[in-house]
């Protein structure tokens, strides 16, 4: 049993966005990376089906900000393999161009899962999952908060609206877009990433060379118009509490 | 190609999901801008598509694979269908199906896919779509100036009240047996769900906790808060997934929608599936110390106040 689990960098969304010059993209110069949340999930997941079931797993990244962080961070809870996809450009990298750099590697790698987040933050035209699985012809399952691995099938827990969750056979090799893994996911410390920076290699391998266009323009990028904003309370703890008492009582919310 | 919107209906518990309607009074609007009829693709509810009256043609499929959803199964027919009809635009919601089978229609269909539309108009012989990205943070405008498209639009986006009429549409049953063949995909059961200890959306006020908390052992700050206000204790979704809190008490898309009196936000960034399960409380109060987090864009009063300064001054005044 092989899985890969492919994993990206986001932009930390709590920080401030402001966008470049011509307004198509976030100005990343100043832009701290984050691991996306969903791929942390399912990185999670994989180690899971690592210990249940023994498989080795991969994980696989594109040359992007603090990408080896997450690679060597990957190393140290317990992936066998990190690879590096290099040559890739900069900037914001659609999800056709990601997923068509990604299947063209994976071509040449064998494998019977494929576990990747969900979502990113930077979703614009698909989420990952979805599309590779398309692009390679494979059956792929979103929204997944558990997948445990049988032979040349897994059995797959697929979220649906309101929280119902069904169950899902499906034959490998398959892709599956991770919302949740089993247990939260594991921590590890700087130290053990240190550790992992200096026996376990990052492989080096250069990006296909894939076209991979979202097809249509991306005019830009805008602050949402805010057409109604919470009126902001102002003052230390003690005032803002205050006037939070107030708008209780107002509405005749306090109990006793 | 045609001037025709497709529309994939959701269903659930035998009933129509109301997003399919907002997506269908959107998809009348451009079918009218371009000339096309408005077409609904109904798999597996048959029994359902005289509710779809604001449709031209209802495309029902019925076969052992449609009975519950599976994805597979689903893109198998939905591809069959924009391969014979070539609608110029695919319209779907972001949830499940919609993750599933959006950018699945983009590949297999060789059409540009926009995810998390909030606005669509038609431009022209084109269309502009409006979508969220990085949590709401920020939208992005994409023209879709092809002949074909597909849009995952996130539910309460548009009027549903649009997309209701009263009038039978014409129906047309599709053979789907043969691209249903071999399917690598089987709905295997339904997992029941533990019942949750409260019903948070019968509570009339909800403290509601997000990753801003930072800890679990930091969760007893806001107990404090929820006990002071005879409230239950609600979060987002970080907080089940982690195990602090039981499912039961998630709020959003994948938890529970609440309407409460009043709904404290501690913590919570406002992402779109958050603010999908609770953006019609009567009054939300948000505490986040990120002035632009987009909670302050569904709350009525807010403050950049750090939450663990904040809530012993409210649990101060609020306990006798
Ligand atoms: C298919 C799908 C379904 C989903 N369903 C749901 C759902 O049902 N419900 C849900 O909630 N999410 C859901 N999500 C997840 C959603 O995308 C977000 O990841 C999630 O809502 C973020 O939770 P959060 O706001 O608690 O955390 P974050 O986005 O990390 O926000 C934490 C916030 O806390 C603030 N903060 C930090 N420290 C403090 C402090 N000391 N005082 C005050 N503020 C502070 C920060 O500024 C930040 O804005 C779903 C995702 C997918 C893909
Ligand atoms: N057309 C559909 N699109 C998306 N999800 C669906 C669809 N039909 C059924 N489902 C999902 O399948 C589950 C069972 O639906 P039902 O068989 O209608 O009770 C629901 O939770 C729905 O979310």
């Amino acid at each position: 049993m092989k899985v890969i689990v492919p994993v990206k960098q986001v932009p930390d969304v709590v920080e401030d966005l402001e966008l470049t010059a011509d307004g198509t993209d976030v100005d990343r110069e100043f832009l701290k990376f984050v691991v996306n949340e969903f791929d942390e999930q399912a990185l999670e997941e994989a180690l899971c089906i690592k210990e249940s079931s023994g498989a080795a797993v991969v994980v696989v990244g594109l040359d992007e900000p603090d990408v080896d962080q997450a690679l060597y961070g990957a190393l140290a809870k317990g992936a066998d393999r990190a690879v590096k996809l290099v040559g890739t450009g900069e900037g914001w990298l659609p999800g056709h161009r990601r997923s068509a750099i990604l299947a063209a590697w994976l071509a040449g790698e064998g494998y019977d899962l494929v576990l990747t987040g969900v979502q990113a933050a930077d979703d614009l035209d698909g989420q990952l999952a979805t599309l590779l699985g398309a692009r390679l012809g494979l059956p792929h399952i979103s929204v997944v908060v558990r997948v445990d691995a049988e032979g040349s099938a897994a059995r797959v827990r697929q979220e649906l609206a309101g929280g119902t969750v069904v169950e899902e056979a499906v034959a490998l090799p398959a892709v599956i877009g991770v919302q949740a893994a089993r247990q939260a996911p594991r921590y590890v410390s700087i130290s053990r990433i240190r550790q992992a920076q200096q026996s376990g290699a990052v492989e080096e391998v250069p990006a296909a060379t894939a076209d991979g266009a979202t097809g249509f323009r991306l005019r830009r990028l805008l602050a949402p118009e805010r057409t109604s904003h919470a009126e902001m309370l102002r003052g230390g703890p003690g005032e803002v509490a205050e006037r939070i008492v107030e708008l209780i009582r107002a509405k005749g919310l306090i109990p006793g | 190609m045609s001037n025709d919107v497709l529309v994939l209906a959701e269903h659930q518990g035998g009933a129509l999901c109301t997003v399919t309607f907002e997506l269908a009074g959107r998809a009348r609007e451009l079918a009218d801008a371009w000339g096309g009829q408005v077409q609904v693709a109904l798999l597996g509810a048959s029994n359902l598509a005289g509710q779809l009256g604001s449709a031209d043609v209802v495309f029902t499929a019925e076969h052992p694979a449609l009975a519950d959803y599976n994805p597979e199964a689903y893109e198998r027919v939905l591809l069959s269908i924009v391969h014979a009809r070539t609608p110029r635009l695919v319209l779907l919601s972001t949830a499940t199906a919609g993750l599933d089978l959006s950018a699945a229609l983009s590949v297999g269909w060789d059409a540009p896919v926009v995810s998390s539309v909030v606005g669509l108009s038609a431009e022209g012989e084109g269309a502009l779509a409006t979508a969220q990205i990085y949590g709401g943070k920020l939208l992005a405008e994409v023209e879709l100036a092809g002949s074909r498209a597909v849009c995952a639009v996130i539910a309460g986006s548009f009027p549903a009240a649009a997309g209701r009429r009263d009038r039978p549409p014409a129906v047309e049953a599709i053979d789907a047996a043969a691209v249903l063949d071999g399917l690598r995909t089987s709905v295997t059961g339904v997992v029941t769900a533990e019942a949750g200890d409260v019903d948070i959306t019968a509570a009339d006020v909800l403290v509601s906790v997000g990753r801003g908390i930072g800890s679990r052992d930091d969760l007893e700050v806001a107990e404090e808060l929820a006990d002071a206000l005879g409230a239950p204790l609600a979060g987002s979704r970080p907080l089940t997934d982690q195990g602090w809190l039981p499912k039961s008490r998630q709020v959003g898309k994948s938890g529970v929608t609440v309407k409460p009196k009043l709904y404290l936000a501690l913590g919570i960034s406002g992402a779109p599936e958050h603010v999908e399960g609770m953006r019609d409380a009567e009054l939300v109060i948000a505490c986040n110390t990120d002035a632009k987090a987009p909670i302050f864009d569904v709350a009525h009063y807010g403050t950049t106040v750090d939450l663990f300064d904040l809530v012993p001054e409210l649990v101060k005044r609020l306990k006798p």
